[in-house]
């Protein structure tokens, strides 16, 4: 090239030493701790504030999930943080100044028996009454929206119809990350990668700091975000936690026309399809059974994902898979996150989010953040406490979410 | 996909077994005495390490017989 390297392009982010301490440190730099970093700082007024990475930012499961947004939940609790969620998600372009192409392009839940109908039009009536856009859909209309599903009454498992979220959609999530990491730093957060959490100091009943391979640093509050990790981190400060943590796994085809105009899930027949804006199916299933914590599942997961997806889409039997990936996901009992006080003093938690933590970012970076800045639940977290696995006050998502776990 | 040792059929594909999660969880011996706490640990809390851990599978495809191994939650690697 004549003029030489071309120069690199303006970092996003400083790439800061940490200080000798914090008003609040966040463990785990993906999605969820990125925006807690930023509500604390745009909401609170809280900018002496660290996110702490193991690796690089967003490298866990905000660069492994599949990218759907959507809020329509069954049960009240569920409704009230994924709504919050995608309406910030609607105006997040011009809050962050950043583009994160979300794409509202609509998800269809199918339902592949009358069980199934029954309990698709109840969550479009729960969905209705919490002020949440659902529909229900017969099978023509379902192939309106996605012509290219198989509504063949001939198929093992024949679509009887499906709900329908106008709203729902994807993002990229690199660039949410990314609108995160960098409004934040522009308020004065350090994020601070390449620093595993490796002990939490604790004195009196009371967070004072964490232990770090790069050094003690010290600290007013600790507020978790380490998804698959937790159990891991939690124990540090002595807390058993009701979460087991499992590889769930996606996959991408090759490069394609755009063919999919929305997305796609089915519970029954079990995958979730959307296309990603540079042109790849984007499908994910279930986790695999056991626990683990090595970022890679079985292949014979994926090859009954990719089953299902020809079932429903039988003109996908030509394109080819591209990648295959796993991350790591801590699952409750109610499938169900838990967001708020631990038993140690200054020590927050937010965890338990299973396969549907991306949806979930900005709602619970804003209510994560008034729970830290507080000392107190925000109200849309409130039920999503660890007591409520010994008061009995689950909020059972299992099969209810619309989605098997 | 892993290869599993059934103490009785030998080593076969993950596919043929059934997970079971954390071994040696006993049923409260005084379910009577428990608190509200206490039975929540032993409903929902189970352990969830990095590394070794000791659990349950059945060779649900085979002989259908429950057994136990510790397996590291990161390699996969059966240790016994």
């Amino acid at each position: 090239m004549a003029g030489g390297l071309v120069d690199h392009p303006d970092r996003l982010w400083r790439n800061p030493e940490p200080a000798a301490a914090y008003d609040v440190i966040v463990v785990g730099g993906g999605g969820h701790g990125l925006a807690t970093a930023y509500y604390l700082a745009k909401n609170h007024g809280i900018t002496n504030v660290a996110v702490l990475e193991k690796g690089w930012l967003a490298g866990g499961n905000m660069a492994r999930n599949t990218t759907i947004i959507r809020s329509n939940y069954l049960w009240d609790e569920s409704a009230g943080i994924y709504e919050h969620s995608l309406k910030l998600w609607e105006g997040l372009e011009q809050e962050l100044d950043y583009p994160i192409l979300f794409s509202q392009r609509g998800v269809l839940n199918l339902a592949h028996s009358l069980q199934d109908v029954r309990d698709s039009v109840r969550r479009v009536h729960a969905n209705r009454l919490n002020g949440i856009d659902a529909e229900w859909l017969d099978p023509a209309q379902v192939r309106e929206i996605c012509p290219i599903i198989n509504i063949s009454p001939d198929v093992r498992y024949p679509v009887h119809g499906a709900t329908y979220q106008p709203r729902a959609g994807i993002a990229k999530h690199d660039h949410v990350a990314w609108a995160y990491a960098r409004a934040a730093d522009a308020l004065g957060v350090d994020l601070i990668q390449d620093c595993e959490v490796t002990g939490l100091q604790i004195s009196g009943g009371r967070v004072t700091g964490v232990h770090t391979t790069r050094g003690t640093i010290g600290a007013g509050r600790v507020a978790l975000s380490a998804a698959g990790h937790t159990s891991v981190v939690a124990r540090m400060a002595g807390i058993d936690l009701p979460l087991q943590s499992h590889p769930l796994q996606a996959l991408v085809s090759e490069l394609l026309e755009p063919v999919h105009p929305t997305v796609v899930m089915s519970n029954a027949v079990h995958v979730y399809v959307s296309q990603a804006h540079k042109g790849e199916l984007v499908m994910g299933a279930g986790i695999d059974t056991w626990n683990g914590y090595g970022q890679r599942g079985a292949f014979h997961i994926i090859e009954r994902q990719m089953a299902a997806a020809l079932e429903l889409f039988p003109f996908f039997a030509r394109a080819h898979v591209l990648r295959t990936w796993g991350g790591i996901v801590d699952v409750t009992p109610d499938a169900s996150p838990i967001v708020g006080l631990s038993e140690v003093d200054g020590l927050f938690l937010n965890c338990g989010w299973g396969t549907g933590g991306f949806k979930a970012t900005p709602g619970v970076g804003w209510c994560y953040a008034h729970t830290v800045a507080h000392g107190e639940p925000h109200p849309l977290n409130a039920p999503f406490s660890l007591e409520r696995f010994v008061t009995g006050a689950l909020v059972d998502e299992h099969g209810a979410a619309a989605v098997a776990h | 996909m892993m290869l599993i040792p059934c103490p009785w059929c030998g080593p076969r594909d993950e596919s043929e077994f059934h997970y079971g999660g954390q071994a040696g969880v006993a049923y409260p011996a005084e379910p009577d005495a428990l608190s509200d706490s206490e039975w929540a640990k032993y409903l929902f809390f189970r352990e969830n390490p990095k590394g070794p851990f000791r659990e349950r599978w059945s060779h649900s495809a085979g002989c259908r017989r429950w057994f136990s191994l510790v397996r590291d939650t990161v390699t996969n690697e059966v240790l016994r």
